[in-house]
């Protein structure tokens, strides 16, 4: 058995323990788990021998409230013409004055995924976890199990407004001071809702409503790619 | 009695030493920092956010203005993982030629951070020998792409054109008179791989001249040795990478562990070090440079013996050839697709981490079979160092804190993204 079969079935064993899930793609393991058994799960990884995650490698935060939806439809021809994929207000073309996304979603809209390597053992695995409340998405912090952790979640933190319980130093991180909102949640405006700059008269900086139009200018389109069909899953002929 | 309090100090972000745009709030007991606190995103541009609007090549440019010093090595990272969400692998020659250019990259992060660090800590002379040898490796750069610096030159299933046969000549001007002129133009005579080869025999005595400035230098060595200490525990805890995680003695090169490309087929060591001093950091970065340039050889050799593509053929990703447009219906259609809606990738994700000249560069992206990413989450190591500088510093000296900061090669554009 090679290093890798041997990781893959302590792995499974793992996620049969502790009832969640693993998947495999593209050569990279992925293992999704709760977010109430986050900690022990993270311990057994760090601590095993089998697994033995020293590093942290990254700590990602996602906010799945457009996930496969676009703005050209594929599949039929429509009416209207190129400017239905360039002039709707979707995705990055609205203002927060004039915001059109929808943000109530019945599935789990975050999720923080977490990157680990071994150096011991020469692995990697991503560990997914979803966030159970949408309104108020909280997880708990790894900072006690690797210490970089602080600066990932406090960005994950500052990016998407999820609260890391348990994080040492729950700041801002890469926005300015006293900003509001959470600039990568997909209901935030691509172009933001201040600007900043040099009043001469007043002789100090100033902030002001932005003043740009939101203009994006290739719009989203999914189109179904037969290709990748055998690539990524059995198709379901052969069943 | 007067009551003993700390005293807070404010370093940057306007500060020569903090490499941009840090800005450090120091808590001091004397002369002794107690805490460091880094306030970070002064540079922060949203790339993340920009490339969730933008078709995958668009964003091709974005990464070289992360890590602005090592250009090629971020496009790297990010069309790698665009390459493996799509199952395809670039052609030989243009993986040679990848890696051939992570190289040069990788020599030119290195100068720079000799430069800049040895200057922080008071050598000023050295900048400007680093900058020398620079200029000769912006040549290259220009030499495939045009530009000097933010080349755009990797795409998904290649590169964007084979080496060229001609190098861009100087030319007389107020400064440069026709002599000194020739002088140069002279070197950039012949093909790139000529310059490149020439260049490659000449580099081993100029990192000789450093080390004779730098490496036995007393003020140097009372500057570096013992100074941001980091054991080999405490540097994998705190997602070190790189020369940050090899300067502590961790035997550990995503080159050699992970290979990409063709990494595999290349000879080259992995410098490692004692202390995790900064002393050590600068022994491991030297040493690289020497072996950045033994790499530079092989594949320039190979690269003279062995022609072919450099890009697929596969024009769902690629943009078929300029002349085939002429008459080709179908080439004509792959272009304008391709130009203005760009490719779907299959939904699914990919973390994709290559060995990046100051540590791990890491995307995760994710697709939902759009031709825009869904997320892109950057990994960039310089973010990982910097959050272990308040450890780093803790009990040193004030005057200590630039040396760290110098050690850790910190830029900007990656950190805050």
């Amino acid at each position: 058995m090679s290093q890798k079969d041997i990781f893959e079935s302590n792995l499974r064993e793992l996620a049969d323990s502790e009832q969640c899930q693993l998947e495999l793609d593209r050569n990279e393991f992925t293992l999704t788990i709760n977010a109430t058994q986050a900690l022990s799960v993270f311990e057994i990884l760090r601590d095993k021998p089998a697994f033995q995650f020293d590093q942290l490698m990254d700590v990602a935060g996602i906010d799945y409230l457009e996930h496969g939806k676009t703005e050209w439809k594929t599949k039929q021809a429509t009416g209207s013409g190129f400017s239905r994929g360039v002039s709707k207000n979707t995705f990055g073309r609205f203002t927060f004055d004039n915001n059109p996304i929808d943000n109530e979603m019945q599935t789990p809209r975050f999720a923080v995924v977490y990157h680990l390597q071994s150096v011991a053992n020469n692995h990697r695995l991503r560990v997914k976890l979803f966030c159970e409340n949408n309104e108020m998405p909280m997880v708990n912090s790894v900072c006690s199990l690797w210490s970089c952790a602080n600066w990932y979640e406090r960005e994950a933190f500052d990016m998407y407004g999820i609260v890391f319980d348990g994080h040492p130093d729950m700041r801002r991180l890469l926005t300015d001071y006293g900003f509001v909102g959470y600039p990568l949640r997909k209901d935030f405006p691509l172009v933001g809702h201040v600007e900043v700059r040099y009043d001469p008269s007043k002789q100090r900086v100033i902030y002001e409503p932005v003043s740009i139009e939101p203009r994006v200018l290739v719009p989203k389109v999914i189109r179904e790619d037969n290709r990748f069909d055998d690539a990524v899953e059995p198709k379901a002929e052969e069943s | 009695m007067a009551e003993i309090r700390n005293y807070t100090m404010n370093f940057g972000p306007q500060h020569p030493a903090a490499h941009g745009v840090l800005r450090l709030i120091l808590e001091l007991d004397g002369e002794v920092i107690e805490r460091a606190d880094p306030h970070v995103g002064l540079l922060h541009r949203g790339t993340e956010k920009l490339a969730e609007s933008k078709p995958y090549n668009q964003s091709i440019g974005y990464m070289d203005r992360l890590d602005y010093v090592s250009m090629m090595c971020n496009e790297h990272g990010y069309v790698l993982a665009i390459e493996k969400l799509l199952g395809v692998e670039a052609p030989e020659r243009a993986q040679y030629i990848r890696v051939m250019f992570d190289e040069i990259t990788r020599i030119l992060n290195h100068l720079l951070w000799l430069g800049a660090h040895a200057l922080d800590v008071g050598a000023m002379s050295m900048f400007l020998y680093a900058f020398r040898e620079r200029e000769d490796l912006m040549d290259c750069y220009e030499a495939v792409s045009g530009a000097r610096m933010h080349a755009t030159y990797y795409r998904p299933g290649g590169v964007y054109r084979d080496l060229p046969d001609t190098m861009p000549q100087y030319e007389t001007s107020k400064w440069r008179n026709d002599k000194e002129v020739n002088k140069l133009n002279e070197e950039r005579s012949g093909s790139l791989l000529d310059f490149i080869d020439s260049f490659v025999d000449r580099f081993p005595s100029c990192v000789d001249e450093y080390e004779t400035l730098l490496t036995d230098n007393r003020i140097w060595k009372q500057r570096t040795v013992n100074i941001g200490v980091v054991s080999p525990e405490r540097a994998l805890q705190l997602g070190f990478t790189g020369p940050m995680l090899r300067g502590s003695g961790v035997e550990w090169d995503l080159r050699r562990k992970q290979p990409y490309e063709v990494y595999d087929k290349m000879d080259f060591f992995i410098p490692v070090g004692v202390n995790g001093d900064c002393y050590d950091r600068y022994l491991v970065r030297i040493e690289e440079m020497r072996q950045s340039n033994e790499i530079i050889k092989q594949c320039s050799e190979w690269l003279r013996n062995n022609k072919g593509p450099v890009m697929l053929d596969d024009h769902k990703v690629t943009p078929p050839p300029r002349a085939d447009m002429k008459d080709d219906m179908e080439a004509l259609i792959h272009h304008f697709k391709l130009f203005t809606e760009g490719y779907c990738l299959p939904p699914s994700e990919v973390y994709t981490a290559i060995e990046h000249p100051k540590g791990e560069f890491g995307v995760y992206l994710v697709s939902d079979g759009a031709n825009k990413p869904y997320r892109l989450k950057i990994r960039a190591p310089g973010f990982a160092h910097l959050a272990g500088l308040d450890e780093m510093v803790k009990g040193h000296m004030i005057a200590d804190v630039v040396a760290v900061i110098g050690t850790q090669d910190i830029v900007f554009g990656e950190i805050d993204r």
